[in-house]
């Protein structure tokens, strides 16, 4: 996947999308869109549903490729799924050795296991499967395998949405938590704008299908951030004006 | 001040599934003493000439006998191993092709009406030509017993592999499994629960077929015994292999649930 020895530096880990298009069918879902992910950034997306977030990340994965323009990706990529991303017949420990099959040295790899279990707070369930976890703990173990090894860039489709409004919180200081210790680039799609305004260094908001960016909006503050900071609150007033659901302007509705 | 309740509803219903342990012993039991007190009574009055219904006493002496004789072990022991072999086979056999089948289109096109067609033939249409091409013994046997499972085999194993849901590929894809890889670390995994299943219903298949074959094929074999009491006049000697045969084919099939408690199939019983 790398580029080679002469990797250039600035375009290590980069995403890009210029001019692509795509569409199912007589259904057009991306229309001429551009977007440019910087090595270590976290981009969120938020849109109304059907617009092609999904597709989005599935053109980045190189899950589908578009019928026009071009995709520059770097590095290595991985996905962590809303749920059920886990082979149930494997265990914890063997769900996230998974992340490190390149890894050929074995005591290197139990010694990088023993670290991410750490990581994740699930020392003691390395044997229990995954029909035995709760969601939060499931969600935890993904995100284990996907920052396990040499992944580059995580591609995350609403992977907290089927969880409990407490766990979402929980996983989101989580998730944070894990990109300081090892940091990655990031896009993340989600429905929650609170989510967008605590993670993102950027958030992207589309428009209705045929999805374009219709709003870019820059988060500068520090992470770990609390749902009450000024920047959070700044920015979810932002994005809600945006998707046209602030009550100031309930009167354009 | 919700916890406790949700749990002690939760126990409820766990009890009331899976009743009292001494119950649970205790209710078969019942219910086989009553069919075996029943068939007492009904010898005991001579509703029947004791030549057509043995008394259960008749039964207890031949099998006695046949113990002694060592006749029945020796058949027990060539059922089994027949048994075994073919299905064995049809296993090794069946399996595979029902993996590759559920993954290549084509091939699962063309070939499911013809395997629909083998299943749906009883298996005992074959014994004229089970006796002609293997003649008498193991051979014709086994071979009825291969395709007596073979087919339900490979068609359980490929339905299986059609329900597995496509974000396993998914996942299979990021992290670069590719052909056998795939095949053995993903695929096979997934449908091992529906597998095992499929495994203890053409083992009922192959313990049925076994006794219909062993009547005409073989020289020994627990069919082979009912079909030679049969001759004799015996029929206390056929209860008797009757009764092992029932108990034998109930005791395998304990053994073949073993393999659900296996931790890594757990999961496709538990939903
Ligand atoms: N495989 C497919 N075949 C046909 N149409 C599809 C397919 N996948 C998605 N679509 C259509 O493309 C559009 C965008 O889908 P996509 O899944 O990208 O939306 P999304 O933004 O992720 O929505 P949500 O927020 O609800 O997850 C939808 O209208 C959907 O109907
Ligand atoms: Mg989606």
């Amino acid at each position: 996947m790398y580029a080679g020895v002469m990797k250039d530096k600035s375009s290590v880990n980069r995403l890009v999308l210029e001019n692509v298009s795509h569409s199912y069918g007589a259904v057009a879902v991306l229309n001429h869109l551009s977007l440019v992910v910087n090595p270590g950034e976290i981009v969120v997306l938020v849109g109304p549903s059907g617009c092609g977030k999904t597709t989005i990340l599935n053109l980045l994965s190189g899950h589908i490729e578009p019928m026009s323009g071009s995709i520059q990706r770097e590095g290595v990529i991985r996905t962590v799924y809303q749920h059920d991303g886990l082979f149930p017949w494997l265990t914890v420990l063997e769900n996230i050795s998974i992340g490190l099959r390149s890894l050929k040295d074995a005591t290197q790899r139990e010694k990088e296991l023993r670290e991410l279990l750490e990581l994740i707070h699930l020392e003691g369930f390395e044997h229990h499967y995954p029909h035995q976890l709760s969601g939060g703990m499931k969600q935890r173990v993904e995100l284990a395998r996907v920052l396990a090894g040499d992944s580059d860039i995580l591609l995350m489709d609403e992977p907290f949405s089927a969880l409990d409004y407490q766990t979402r919180l929980r996983m989101r200081h989580e998730l944070v938590r894990l990109l300081k210790e090892r940091p990655r680039t990031v896009v993340f799609v989600t429905h929650d704008i609170e989510e967008a305004a605590q993670l993102a260094d950027r958030v992207l908001v589309l428009s209705n299908r045929p999805a374009t960016i219709s709003h870019e909006l820059q988060i500068n503050a520090q992470r770990p951030r609390d749902l009450t900071d000024n920047a959070v609150i700044e920015a979810m007033t932002a994005i809600l004006k945006e998707l046209g659901l602030q009550t100031s302007d309930r009167n354009d509705v | 001040m919700i916890k406790p309740k949700t749990s002690e509803s939760q126990l409820a219903s766990v009890a009331m599934r899976k009743g009292s342990a001494t119950l649970r012993f205790l209710l078969p039991v019942i219910v086989i003493l009553c069919v075996l007190l029943l068939w007492f009574f009904i010898s005991y009055i001579n509703l029947f000439p004791a030549y057509a219904l043995p008394s259960p006493v008749a039964v207890l002496k031949s099998f006695k006998e046949e113990m002694l004789a060592g006749r029945l072990v020796n058949d027990i022991i060539a059922s089994l191993w027949r048994v075994a072999v073919g299905f064995v086979i049809a296993a090794t056999f069946g399996i595979p092709v029902g993996l590759w089948l559920g993954q290549h289109l084509y091939a699962k096109q063309a070939f499911v009406p013809m395997l629909n067609f083998f299943r749906f033939l009883s298996p005992l249409a074959w014994i004229p030509f089970a006796i002609l091409w293997f003649h008498i013994g193991d051979k014709p046997a086994i071979f009825l017993l291969f395709m007596a499972t073979f087919f339900p085999l490979a068609l359980a194993t490929m339905s299986a592999v059609a329900t597995i849901p496509s974000i396993y590929f998914r996942v299979a894809k990021d992290y670069n499994y590719k052909g056998i890889e795939l095949l053995t670390k993903v695929t096979f995994p997934a449908v091992l629960p529906q597998v095992i299943t499929a495994l203890r219903v053409s083992y009922g298949i192959a313990w049925v077929v076994i006794v219909a074959a062993e009547m005409v094929g073989c020289q020994d074999g627990l069919g082979y015994g009912i079909w030679e009491a049969r001759n004799g006049l015996r029929l206390d000697s056929a209860v008797c292999y009757m009764i092992v045969i029932g108990v034998l084919g109930m005791g395998i099939d304990r053994l073949l649930a073993q393999l659900t408690k296996l931790p890594n199939v757990r999961w496709g019983y538990e939903r």
